[in-house]
């Protein structure tokens, strides 16, 4: 498939059961019919399962470092749970020690 | 044989090191570069090289040769374990010690800036027809052309490959040191160091950082030191000086994987992936 703004190649992910696809050029991301309610209501599940918040803790929690406007997703965010997912990766163990 | 690359070629022997610098390095410019790797001033900060033996010529088929003595890098399997605050305290340093006088009217710009627009010509020659390269293309275009205007040391190509432990130097048999005892971290490669602005030392684990691989608390650790060694190269809010070439270096790491990938027919990594999507990002916020 291709991208209806830039036409390179669209990728298929299979995201929780939901499939999008993304374009390998501009990173744009194009749903079927039905995905959006499919991710919708993935949310709203997601939402209901959540724990009660949790108590504050005891000691004053780090404050999350300031990131830039175009930052990923989520950072400083409480559910960074992904966030440097990457890290233990084989590129990333390259990128850390060259130009 | 420890690297042999574009830039530049390192053998090692025993307890010492040989590079021979990349073809077309600029004699006055090297020889700059090396009198400050080798200044009292940047001691304990640098490697200092040593000196070549006999009085022949330091080129190799023209190209400069340098001499180091050995020292062990960072674990490349074990980053939690690298020297983080180690690595932050050593910049700061760097950047606080005034360019010696004398040398300093000939010690040439630090090449940061000039290597990212170098990465993009690259992406451009061997990668013009990926279908991400327009995306990177766009990152840059939010890189403005002319650098903050400051005139402080830089080492100019900072990364974890960048540190090695100092060893002491052989001890005569009265002494009982250990010999080659590992010491103190110290930065090596000079082929980058010259006078700029300090923020893009820091840019390459900002940008890391940035792209979301580079996980806060280290980033936390790494920028904490290096403000508390009072480093110049960030101010209150340190994005104000690290956005610019935080952006260069996420462009940068993009352009050369997509050049690598495409020369080496191979698809991106997960993590060079996460580059074009942070280039992505930074082409969106492009009036922000």
């Amino acid at each position: 498939m291709q991208c209806p703004k830039c036409h390179a190649a669209m990728h298929t992910y299979n995201r929780n059961g939901v499939q999008i696809e993304q374009c390998s050029g501009c990173r744009g991301i194009f749903l079927d019919y039905g995905e959006l309610e499919a991710l919708t209501r993935l949310e709203s599940q997601w939402v209901q399962q959540a724990p009660p918040a949790p108590a504050p803790p005891a000691y004053p929690a780090q404050a999350a470092p300031a990131a830039p406007a175009w930052g990923a997703p989520h950072q400083g965010g409480h559910h960074g749970g992904h966030h440097g997912g990457h890290y233990r990766q084989r590129g990333f163990g390259r990128m850390l020690f060259s130009s | 044989m420890l690297a042999d690359r574009d830039d530049g070629t390192v053998v090692r022997h025993g307890a010492l090191v040989a590079k021979a610098h990349a073809p077309g390095t600029d004699p006055e410019e090297h020889r700059a570069r090396l009198a400050l790797a080798a200044h009292r001033d940047v001691d304990g900060v640098f490697l200092p090289p040593l000196p070549l033996p006999g009085s022949g010529s330091d080129a190799l088929d023209g190209r400069p040769v340098t001499l180091w003595p050995y020292g062990p890098p960072v674990d490349p399997e074990d980053p939690d374990d690298a020297p983080w605050e180690e690595a932050a305290r050593l910049l700061a340093l760097l950047h606080r010690t005034p360019p010696p006088p004398g040398g300093a009217g000939r010690l040439p710009d630090m090449r940061a800036p000039a290597k990212a627009a170098l990465a993009v010509d690259r992406m451009r020659r061997t990668a013009p027809d990926h279908p991400a390269t327009g995306t990177v293309l766009d990152a840059w275009r939010t890189v403005p052309e002319a650098p903050a205007p400051y005139r402080l040391l830089c080492h100019g190509d900072f990364h974890l490959g960048q540190l090695v432990r100092a060893t002491r130097p052989p001890a005569g048999p009265e002494a009982g040191a250990p010999v080659d005892a590992p010491t103190a971290w110290r930065l090596i490669d000079i082929d980058d160091l010259g006078l700029g602005d300090p923020a893009w030392d820091l840019a390459r684990p900002a940008a890391w950082f940035a792209a979301g691989i580079l996980p806060p608390e280290i980033w936390s650790r790494f920028l904490g030191a290096y403000q508390e060694a009072g480093g110049p190269a960030v101010e209150a809010d340190p994005w104000g000086r690290l956005d610019v070439p935080a952006r260069a270096l996420t462009v940068q790491t993009a352009a050369l994987a997509l050049a690598k990938s495409t020369v080496e027919r191979r698809p991106l990594d997960e993590v060079e992936e996460v580059m074009i999507d942070t280039c992505a990002r930074i082409a969106g916020h492009r009036t922000g």
